[in-house]
């Protein structure tokens, strides 16, 4: 099918896309439209007007800034990917971007896009939580920061504002950290029913520092904090990490779906969350 | 209506197109491209993969404004004076379709995935096909014409 009929504009600048967001109506910011696209085409939804950010430099590519990964809004997933930085540095953004939907997606879709597009099921918005990752958003009124729990706030919804531009993501450094993303899915390029991203720090065989996130738990990523405090100073073993992944699930309203109940997910997210931080201890 | 220019299997092409028009639906409409299919209107089955400045995409979730001032090469772009790509080849010689449909996209993606790792395991060859879908469930003879693919570039 074909999208309903839109104005399309491709400024060159952060500043003209923030003006033109702001003087329109009705507009959408479009980054790599492998999600906004399924929707325009099936008419889901509508808009007056896309403001493509494709043309915008500034916007792609990765940095070292310090103690912080810089990344792009719209550097695209296969180049996320690959980045020996982020390998190095941010090692759970690697290993979870590698598992979103197919190559061709990859290809075109974006890191910034899936962040701001923040579907409960995406991957990228629990990593993000996990690595306590800030982003960097631009407006009519200057550029300001905000965190990861600012940062998502509902289904579909983040601190994004309707003339505003997610421009960069900030994640500190989580060098020599091990990491996993235990994603579980029925079929191949499913979104998750529940998934899991984990990142330890070891000291020895104990685990010093513990980062756990969680997809899919509901409307908004989740940190798994309990999980992360019971996992400090115990041994990176599989009965100490079973213990503490049985609290995976604590203080979450899951939803219940045709991919599976509330309790269900509940389940996944202690079975997950054991096999990620195991994986990430290196002794899964 | 806003103007492209396209550079499509070699040839470039000036055109004015509405916005909202699909790079697949340019390029079988507009361009009489038909050899690029569309399988679904979801974004997941790949029939309609095409490389867009030499990496895949599936060509209905791009726009063709998007596509303005690129290079895009369709499943016709590929045989060179007659001669079959050696994908092209590769899925003819070990009978990797059947009702044939899927096979644009997939000879497309298999391309983009031994240009990205020359040789692939089973495994690989599974995960880079996994945005694209045969519906007749060929898997087999295809996997195995990715792999004879990557064992004649040797």
């Amino acid at each position: 099918m074909i999208p309903a009929g839109f104005e399309y504009y491709a400024p060159t600048s952060v500043d003209e896309a923030v003006t033109l967001l702001h003087d329109h109506e009705d507009a959408k910011v479009l980054a790599g439209g492998q999600s906004l696209f399924a929707v325009l085409r099936v008419r889901l939804a509508a808009f007056e007007s896309l403001v493509d950010l494709g043309k915008i430099d500034e916007l792609r590519g990765i940095r070292d800034d310090g103690d912080a990964l810089v990344i792009g809004a719209m550097t695209p997933h296969s180049v996320v990917q690959i980045d020996p930085q982020v390998f190095d540095h941010a090692r759970l953004i690697s290993l979870a971007t590698a598992t979103i939907a197919d190559p061709q997606v990859r290809h075109r879709g974006t890191f910034g896009g899936s962040l701001a597009h923040a579907d409960p099921a995406g991957d990228l918005p629990a990593v993000a939580v996990a690595l306590d990752a800030s982003f960097v958003i631009a407006g009519p009124g200057g550029r300001r920061t905000v965190g990861a729990s600012e940062f998502f706030q509902g289904v579909f919804t983040t601190a994004v504002g309707e003339d505003e531009v997610l421009v960069e993501v900030r994640v500190p450094k989580y060098t020599g950290w091990g990491a996993h993303y235990e994603k579980f899915n029925r079929v191949a390029q499913q979104w998750s029913i529940v998934a899991v991203a984990a990142a330890v720090r070891l000291e020895g065989d104990t685990i010093a520092e513990a980062r756990v996130g969680l997809t899919n738990m509901g409307s908004t990523p989740i940190r798994a904090t309990a999980v992360e405090q019971a996992l400090v100073g115990q041994p990176a073993t599989a009965d100490a990490v079973r213990a503490a992944a049985e609290r995976a699930a604590d203080g979450t309203s899951p939803p219940t779906d045709l991919n599976g109940d509330a309790d269900y997910r509940r389940h996944l997210a202690s079975v997950l969350t054991r096999r990620a931080v195991l994986a990430a201890a290196g002794t899964g | 209506m806003t103007r492209v220019t396209v550079k499509v299997d070699g040839s470039s092409y000036t055109d004015d197109v509405e916005p909202r028009t699909l790079l697949v639906h340019y390029l079988r409409e507009q361009l009489g491209k038909t050899g690029t299919v569309v399988g679904c209107d979801t974004g997941n089955c790949g029939a309609c993969t095409v490389h867009l400045d030499g990496r895949s995409v599936k060509a209905c979730s791009v726009l063709a404004v998007q596509a303005d001032g690129h290079e895009v090469t369709t499943i016709e772009g590929l045989a060179t004076n007659g001669q079959l790509h050696p994908m092209q080849q590769a899925f003819h010689e070990n009978h990797a379709l059947q009702c044939g449909y899927c096979t644009p996209g997939m000879i497309m993606q298999s391309i983009d995935l031994l240009a990205e790792n020359p040789d692939p395991t089973e495994d690989q060859i599974r995960l880079g096909l996994e945005g694209n879908l045969c519906r007749c469930t060929g898997y087999q003879n295809i996997v195995r014409a990715v792999k004879a693919a990557a064992g004649g570039a040797k």
